[in-house]
């Protein structure tokens, strides 16, 4: 048999492929350039406003006097954030587990994936309204603005993001784990716990630190649900700080001083996303499924 | 269950025909009295009817698509885990019918262990974990013995007796999968069922497992379906031959290869189609 012959790429091939190169590249470059530009700018503006105080401080609300430091917003967040997740998380998983393990393809469960993704749509500033007319309006808890209504809100929000990412990674789990355990004769319950879940932690933990990313950049449910003091809160049943109303409220500000604070709160906000970003890369990139 | 459990224990046997290999522990037969198998629409296994002797190793052999793998997952009621999958007949293992009212479709499977086409341990165990899993997904307590003896049961022991706390899936492919045999065993089943276990393995691997399916034979009744005409010649007591869902023809291995009753089993085990 004689050597096949392969005709050389045409010059047109070359152009189109070049062209198409290039546009895509410059896409890439239009959609880098205001990243870039954000973070520069909320190093260049907020660096100067970092100091050990400015972490450690409450912010005081003197107009003319000094203005403080953003502790009490740091601690908000993370309290707020916090417990969101810790309603969010399980609901969210075990919605994901029971659409997977159990929901399967039936009208139930293609009624509830419907919902989740509606809800994923939704946006935040209406989380915050239907807290703010059912919790806040009725004063429920004996409360008005409370932190725990912020919470509420903020779960609602993680809620379809935490239970889509966790469908995904459950559905990446391979049957052939499940039959083996079933085959072992394992109970159902007990082949999601020992078996599927464990497998897909990682993924899970991923989905999880993005909600919680999400929620804690997030002003308007908190807006009025949680509102913004100035002094640090532990009492959930009270008005609680928080980095993004922190930072609405000072934007605004007429003087520069605020407003310095108001870019150092939102490089400190940023800064945490990032970490929390960064650790679930590092977790994912442990997954014995991706 | 307690129907089953009890039953483990009380059931008096004569003692099996002339053994190629000693009996350790008289395992037990398995019967398929008139079994038919669907997928949704799709009728797979057709009017089956077919017994597996104790301590014996049954091949089923037949091309792509004719029902052996589903006769096996009908034993131990895996079939049913597929959505749309139902089946009709019965399946006894002795005398007490695995779809009878009242059995427990987890002591069905404690009692009849399968292992899958593809090595399939649990990524997130370690080796002794994975052995141990059995035990623990059936909520008894494990002792390092008895992982040992299952281990060794599989001919894995002295290759992983040192490390054992390695994750599972760091063992190569005939390893894993006779991880996997030394999991079923670890819950000391009756039967093993064996959905061409070798066919994802190098020939080493395969000649291993092979060995593995001749030594297990004194411990549980062997049902293996395989692709192989070679294998089933190695290792099995008994051949069945499938086609299109239907038994064809079932005998003692040396005859089914060299002098089938059916035409059509003589045509498949000398290659003529399949």
């Amino acid at each position: 048999m004689s050597s096949v012959a392969f005709a050389p790429v045409s010059a047109r091939r070359r152009r189109t492929d070049k062209l198409a190169r290039a546009s895509v590249a410059l896409l890439t470059g239009v959609a880098l350039v205001p990243l870039a530009l954000i973070l520069y700018y909320l190093v260049k503006q907020g660096i100067g406003a970092i100091s050990l105080d400015f972490f450690t401080t409450d912010p005081t609300g003197s107009f003319l006097g000094d203005p403080g430091g953003i502790k009490s917003a740091i601690l908000g967040t993370v309290l707020m954030v916090g417990l969101a997740a810790a309603v969010a998380v399980p609901v969210g998983v075990g919605v994901a587990v029971w659409l997977v393990e159990f929901g399967r393809a039936s009208k139930l469960a293609h009624a509830v994936r419907y919902f989740i993704d509606v809800m994923t749509g939704v946006p935040s500033i209406v989380f915050g309204l239907f807290v703010y007319i059912t919790l806040v309006i009725g004063g429920a808890g004996g409360s008005s603005f409370a932190a725990w209504k912020g919470s509420t809100a903020l779960a609602l929000l993680m809620l379809p993001i935490v239970t889509r990412s966790a469908e995904v990674v459950l559905l990446l789990v391979p049957d052939a784990l499940r039959e083996a355990a079933y085959a072992l004769g394992a109970p159902r319950w007990k082949v999601v716990f020992r078996v599927v879940l464990p497998t897909a932690l990682p993924g899970i933990v991923t989905g999880v630190l993005l909600a919680v990313a999400r929620a804690a950049g997030e002003t308007a449910p908190l807006l009025f649900t949680a509102a913004a003091v100035n002094a640090t809160a532990f009492n959930y049943n009270d008005s609680m700080n928080s980095l993004p109303m922190l930072i609405f409220k000072n934007v605004g500000q007429a003087q520069d001083r605020l407003v310095t604070i108001a870019w150092g709160a939102a490089l400190t906000l940023v800064a945490m996303i990032l970490m929390l970003t960064l650790l679930a890369r590092l977790i994912q990139r442990r997954s014995r499924l991706s | 269950m307690s129907d089953l459990a009890a039953q483990r224990t009380t059931t008096v046997r004569p003692a099996p025909g002339p053994a190629l290999q000693p009996v350790a522990s008289p395992a037990r037969a398995v019967t398929v009295e008139r079994l038919n198998a669907w997928y949704g629409d799709q009728h797979s296994v057709k009017d089956l009817t077919l017994s597996f002797a104790p301590n014996r190793a049954t091949a089923l052999i037949g091309p792509s698509g004719s029902g052996k793998s589903t006769v096996v997952r009908c034993v131990n009621r895996m079939h049913e885990e597929i959505p749309g999958a139902r089946a009709s007949g019965r399946v006894l293992l002795d005398d007490t019918d695995v779809y009878g009212d009242g059995v427990d479709v987890v002591a069905v499977r404690r009692a009849i262990g399968m292992v899958f086409q593809k090595p399939n341990p649990f990524p997130t165990m370690s080796i002794f974990d994975n052995v141990a899993a059995g035990l623990r997904l059936t909520a008894r307590k494990v002792s390092h013995d008895q992982v040992e003896s299952a281990l060794r049961g599989a001919g894995l022991w002295e290759e992983v007796k040192d490390r054992l706390a390695k994750p599972g899936i760091g063992l190569s492919g005939g390893q894993q999968q006779r991880l996997c045999i030394a999991r079923a065993l670890a819950v000391e089943p009756d039967v093993l069922l064996m959905d061409e276990p070798a066919s994802a393995l190098d020939p080493i691997s395969t000649l291993k497992i092979e060995e593995l399916v001749q030594e297990l034979k004194s411990r549980v009744t062997i049902a293996i379906v395989t692709h192989n005409m070679q294998q089933a010649a190695r290792v099995a007591d008994q051949t069945a031959f499938m086609l299109d869902g239907e038994l064809v023809e079932v005998g003692p291995t040396e005859k089914i290869f060299t002098n089938p009753d059916d035409s059509r089993t003589e045509e498949y085990v000398t290659g003529k189609f399949g």
